[in-house]
C-alpha cells in the first residue's frame, strides 16, 4: 500500500456524513470500487487486444457518478459522453453486458455494434454513451423536455466534461432549458484536461458560472468526495424537481489514466497524478471514513473487495466467452420495421 | 495463483513495442495502479500499470528489449505465499519476437467470414402496398401548405405524443404559414417556438424522441439544418444501430429544401442526396398536395427518423386531395404520373412539374415519355423504375441538386446493376449546374433544370434531334 498523506479528519466530518446511513456509505464504497476494478480490468483487456478502438477509463472520477446517482430516482435519466462505463455501472447496468460490449460480443448491451462509447439501457434509463463531444447536452435536454411534456416528475442528469462545456450546442441547450424551466441537472465533470489541453489553456472564466447569463444556478463541488457530491446533488435535485428549471454542478475531479488508452500523458507531471492519487482518492477517502467512524471492520471491507473482484472477473470471463456477433447482425437495427 | 503480466497494446494499432525501462524490480511489492514499466511504441513512451496486487516474482523480458510482441508475458506477479516456482511460465522466457497469439478464445461459434448479402445488394424489393387510389373518389382542392397543416393537425389529434417545434411555428404561424392555426388548436405545450438554435433544438427533439415522444422538427429551410446535421446523422440515424435496436428515434425533420427564387447561394441548395446517403434515415420529397398529406401522415407514424423535404414554390400550388382522414401514402412507393412508352423520366419534388411539362413538349414531337414521381428517395422504389426502363429502354433523371454523387448518379448506377441489358441509350442526368446558386435572375434560371432541358435530354436519349 502506498503511504499517503491523509487529509485532516475535520474535513471528513461535514454534515453530509451524518446524513448518510451506514448502509449508504457501504453502498457508495461498493459502487465506486466496482467502477474502479471494472475499469482496471477493461484496461487490462485492452492491453491484451481484447478491447479495440477507443476506450476511455473513468478511474479517479468514481465519486462523481456514484454521488449524483444517489440523489436520483428510478424515473430519472442519465446521459453522458464517451467516458461512460462508470455511469452505466452506477445506473445498475449489468457489468457482464457492459464488458461484453467492450469486447464487441453478442452478449454486449448493443450486441457488439456499439462498443465503449455507444451503450444504452432503456430499462435503466441510461441514454448513452455519445461519441460527439457536447452532443449529449441537447439530447439530455430533450430527455428533460419529455419529462416536462409528460408531467411525470422525472428529470435528466446530463454529464459533460470540461472540454464539452466549450461547445456551442451546450449554450443553445442552456438557453432552452432555462427558458422552458426544464428539469435537468447539468453535471460538468471537470477532470482538468480536455484530452491533452488543460482547463487553463481552453476555458475562459469559471465553468460553474457558464449558465449565469441564463439565470441557471451553478456550483462547484469537490468531485473527489462522494458525500459532498451527494449532498450537493440532493439539494439541487430537489430544487429542480420543484419546477425551478436547470442547475449546473461543476465537479472538480481528476482522471488518473490517460484520455484514452493511447495517451502518453505528457501534458501533466507524474507528481501531479501521484499527489491526487495519494491525497484525494475518492475510494481511499471513503474507506477511511468507514473505518474511522467504525461503520465497518477491515474484514468487512475485504469481503466487499472480494465480492467486487468476483463480479468483475465474472464480467471479464463472460466478455471473452460470449461469441462474436453473427454476420447477419450487420443488417439488423438499421431501421425499426413498422 | 501467480499472474502473468502481458505486453499490453497501448493503442488501437500497436502490435509490438520496446520494453524501455522497468520501474519495479523483482521482489518489489506492487498494488493496482502502480507503474511497472515504460514501453515505447512508434508514437510515444507510455507507462504500464499493475492491475493486480502482489510481489514481482520474476521479470521475463529484460529492459531495452525491442520488438516485444503484444501479449508476450513480461513479468510474473505473485500473491501471498506464492513463489516463482508456482509461476506458470517461471521457466525459460518465451522468445519476445514470437508473434502474439490471438487471445480471443475460439468458441466454435464463428459464422462464415464471407459478407452476407444485405438488403441493399439483392434484386429490387417490391415497394410497400398502397390503397391510396381508392380515396380519390371524394376530393377537395387544397394547397400543399394546407395539406401539410391538415396532416400534422390530424396526427396531433390522433396521438398526444406528437408535437411541433421550430422557429416561428407557433405565434407567427410558420415562416411560410405552414403551421397556421396549430397553436390555437393545440396550445403552446405542443406547438413550440424555439430560439434560432438549430443544433440545439434538433438535438433536443432527438432526445425527446429517445423517450418515446414524436417530435416534428421544422427547419425554416433545410439550408439551416446544416447547423443541425450532426444530430440528424450521428444521433437520430445511428442510435438504433449503436444500441443494438433498443433506442428508436421516431422524429420528422421537415422544411423547405432546394431553390426558392432569387435568394442566392446560401439559401438555395438541394440536400436530397446528402440525406439519401445515410442508413437509418428515410427521405421523402413529394410533389402533389395529396402526397404531401399522405406522406406526412406516414412520416409522423413511422418509428424511424424521416427527412421530409418540402419546396417553397410548391407551398401555394393547389391539387385535389382526398377528403378522408384515412388517406395515407406509404413511404417507399413511387408514382407513375404519366404513362409512356419511349423514355422514362424520373423526378421528385418541384422537378416533377418540369418533367410533366417536358413530357407535353415531347408529345408534340411524337415522343411518349413516362414520368415517375419518386416521392420517396430512401428507400427508393427501384422496382417501379426498373420496370419502366424495361419498357422504355431509356432513362432521364431530373433533380435540382448538383450533379456529383446526386440522385441521378445513384439511378445511373442502379440501372447498370439492375437494368443494364434493357438500356438502349446511356442514362442522362438533368441536374442543377455545378456552381453555387447565383443571385441574378438570368443566371439563376440557367442553373436550374427546365422543361426544355429535360425534353432535350429525352430526345438525346431517344437519338432524336
Amino acid at each position: 500500500m502506498a503511504a499517503s498523506r491523509r487529509r485532516p479528519k475535520a474535513q471528513t466530518d461535514s454534515a453530509s456524513k451524518q446524513a448518510a446511513s451506514t448502509e449508504d456509505l457501504i453502498k457508495y464504497y461498493r459502487e465506486m470500487l466496482l467502477i474502479r476494478r471494472f475499469e482496471e480490468k477493461a484496461g487490462q483487456l485492452y492491453g491484451m487486444g481484447l478491447i479495440g478502438g477507443f476506450c476511455h477509463l473513468y478511474i479517479g472520477q468514481e465519486a462523481v457518478v456514484v454521488g449524483i446517482q444517489a440523489a436520483l430516482k428510478d424515473n430519472d435519466d442519465v446521459i453522458t459522453s464517451y467516458r461512460d462505463h462508470g455511469h452505466m455501472l452506477a445506473c445498475g447496468m449489468d457489468p457482464k453486458g457492459v464488458m461484453a460490449e467492450l469486447t464487441g460480443r453478442r452478449g454486449g448491451y448493443s450486441k457488439g455494434k456499439g462498443g465503449s462509447m455507444h451503450m444504452f439501457s432503456r430499462e435503466k434509463n441510461f441514454y448513452g454513451g455519445h461519441g460527439i463531444v457536447g452532443a449529449q447536452v441537447p439530447l439530455g435536454t430533450g430527455l428533460a423536455f419529455s419529462h416536462k411534456y409528460n408531467k411525470d416528475d422525472g428529470l435528466s442528469a446530463v454529464y459533460c466534461g470540461d472540454g464539452a462545456i466549450n461547445q456551442g450546442q451546450v449554450y443553445e441547450s442552456f438557453n432552452m432549458a432555462a427558458l422552458w424551466k426544464l428539469p435537468v441537472l447539468y453535471v460538468i465533470e471537470n477532470n482538468k484536461y480536455a484530452m491533452g489541453t488543460s482547463q487553463e489553456r481552453a476555458s475562459a472564466g469559471e465553468l460553474h458560472q457558464r449558465g449565469a447569463a441564463y439565470g441557471i444556478p451553478g456550483h462547484q463541488v469537490n468531485g473527489m468526495d462522494v458525500l459532498e457530491v451527494r449532498e450537493a446533488a440532493d439539494k439541487w435535485v430537489e430544487y429542480i424537481r420543484a419546477g425551478n428549471g436547470p442547475v449546473i454542478l461543476e465537479m472538480k475531479t481528476y482522471r488518473y489514466r490517460g484520455h484514452s488508452m493511447s495517451d502518453p500523458a505528457k501534458y501533466r507531471t507524474k507528481e501531479e497524478v501521484e499527489k491526487m492519487r495519494s491525497e484525494s482518492d475518492p475510494i481511499d477517502n471513503l474507506k477511511r471514513v468507514l473505518l474511522e467512524g467504525a461503520y465497518v471492520t477491515e474484514d468487512q471491507l475485504k469481503e466487499i473487495d472480494r465480492e467486487v473482484k468476483a463480479v468483475v472477473t465474472e464480467a471479464a470471463e463472460f466478455a471473452q466467452q460470449s461469441p462474436e456477433p453473427d454476420p447477419a447482425e450487420l443488417w439488423t437495427d438499421v431501421l425499426v420495421e413498422a | 495463483m501467480p499472474i502473468e503480466v502481458l505486453m499490453p497494446a497501448l493503442s488501437p494499432t500497436m502490435t509490438e513495442g520496446k520494453l524501455a525501462k522497468w520501474v519495479k524490480k523483482e521482489g518489489d511489492e506492487v498494488k493496482s495502479g502502480d507503474v511497472l514499466a515504460e514501453i515505447e511504441t512508434d508514437k510515444a513512451t507510455m507507462e504500464v500499470e499493475a492491475v493486480d496486487e502482489g510481489r514481482i516474482g520474476k521479470i521475463l523480458v529484460a529492459e531495452g528489449t525491442e520488438n516485444v510482441a503484444v501479449n508476450t508475458p513480461i513479468a510474473v506477479i505473485l500473491g501471498e505465499g506464492e513463489s516463482v516456482t508456482d509461476a506458470v511460465s517461471g521457466s525459460p522466457t518465451p522468445a519476445p519476437k514470437v508473434a502474439a497469439e490471438p487471445v480471443v478464445k475460439d468458441t466454435g461459434a464463428h459464422a462464415p467470414a464471407t459478407l452476407p448479402v444485405g438488403p441493399a445488394s439483392g434484386p429490387a424489393a417490391a415497394p410497400p402496398a398502397s390503397d391510396e387510389d381508392k380515396f380519390f373518389d371524394k376530393t377537395v382542392k387544397k394547397t400543399v401548405r394546407e395539406a401539410l397543416r391538415d396532416a400534422m393537425a390530424e396526427e396531433m389529434r390522433r396521438d398526444p405524443t406528437v408535437f411541433l417545434m421550430g422557429e416561428e411555428v407557433a405565434q407567427y404561424q410558420g415562416a411560410y404559414k405552414v403551421s397556421q392555426g396549430l397553436l390555437q388548436e393545440f396550445g403552446a405545450d405542443r406547438v413550440i417556438d424555439t430560439p434560432i438554435t438549430e443544433i440545439g433544438f434538433a438535438g433536443l427533439g432527438v432526445g425527446a424522441a429517445f423517450r418515446g415522444l414524436r417530435p416534428i422538427v421544422e427547419f425554416m429551410t433545410f439550408n439551416f439544418a446544416m447547423q443541425a446535421i450532426d444530430h440528424i446523422v450521428n444521433s437520430a440515424a445511428k442510435t438504433l444501430y449503436m444500441s443494438g435496436g433498443q433506442m428508436g428515434c421516431p422524429i420528422v425533420f421537415r422544411g423547405p429544401n432546394g431553390a426558392a427564387a432569387r435568394v442566392a447561394a446560401q439559401h438555395s441548395q438541394d440536400f436530397t442526396p446528402w440525406y439519401a446517403s445515410v442508413p437509418g434515415l428515410k427521405v421523402v420529397a413529394p410533389y402533389s398536395a395529396s402526397d404531401f398529406k399522405g406522406l406526412m401522415k406516414s412520416a409522423i407514424r413511422d418509428p424511424n427518423p424521416v427527412i421530409f423535404l418540402e419546396n417553397e414554390i410548391l407551398y401555394g400550388q393547389s391539387f385535389e386531395v382526398p377528403e378522408s382522414e384515412d388517406f395515407i401514402v406509404p413511404i417507399g412507393r413511387a408514382k407513375i404520373r404519366r404513362a409512356g412508352t419511349d423514355v422514362t423520366i424520373t423526378a421528385h419534388s418541384l422537378m416533377v412539374s418540369y418533367a410533366l411539362a417536358a413530357a407535353d413538349l415531347l408529345e408534340k414531337d411524337g415522343i411518349s415519355a413516362e414520368v415517375i414521381d419518386l416521392r420517396t428517395i430512401r428507400p427508393l422504389d427501384t422496382e417501379t423504375i426498373v420496370n419502366s426502363v424495361k419498357k422504355t429502354n431509356r432513362l432521364v433523371t431530373v433533380e435540382e441538386a448538383w450533379p456529383t454523387c446526386g440522385i441521378g448518379a445513384e439511378l445511373s448506377a442502379l440501372m447498370m446493376e439492375q437494368a443494364f441489358d434493357y438500356l438502349d441509350a446511356p442514362v442522362i442526368r438533368v441536374t442543377g449546374l455545378d456552381v453555387p446558386m447565383p443571385y441574378a435572375a438570368n443566371l439563376e434560371k440557367l442553373v436550374l433544370p427546365s422543361p426544355d432541358r429535360i425534353a432535350e435530354a429525352a430526345k438525346k436519349a431517344c437519338y432524336r434531334k
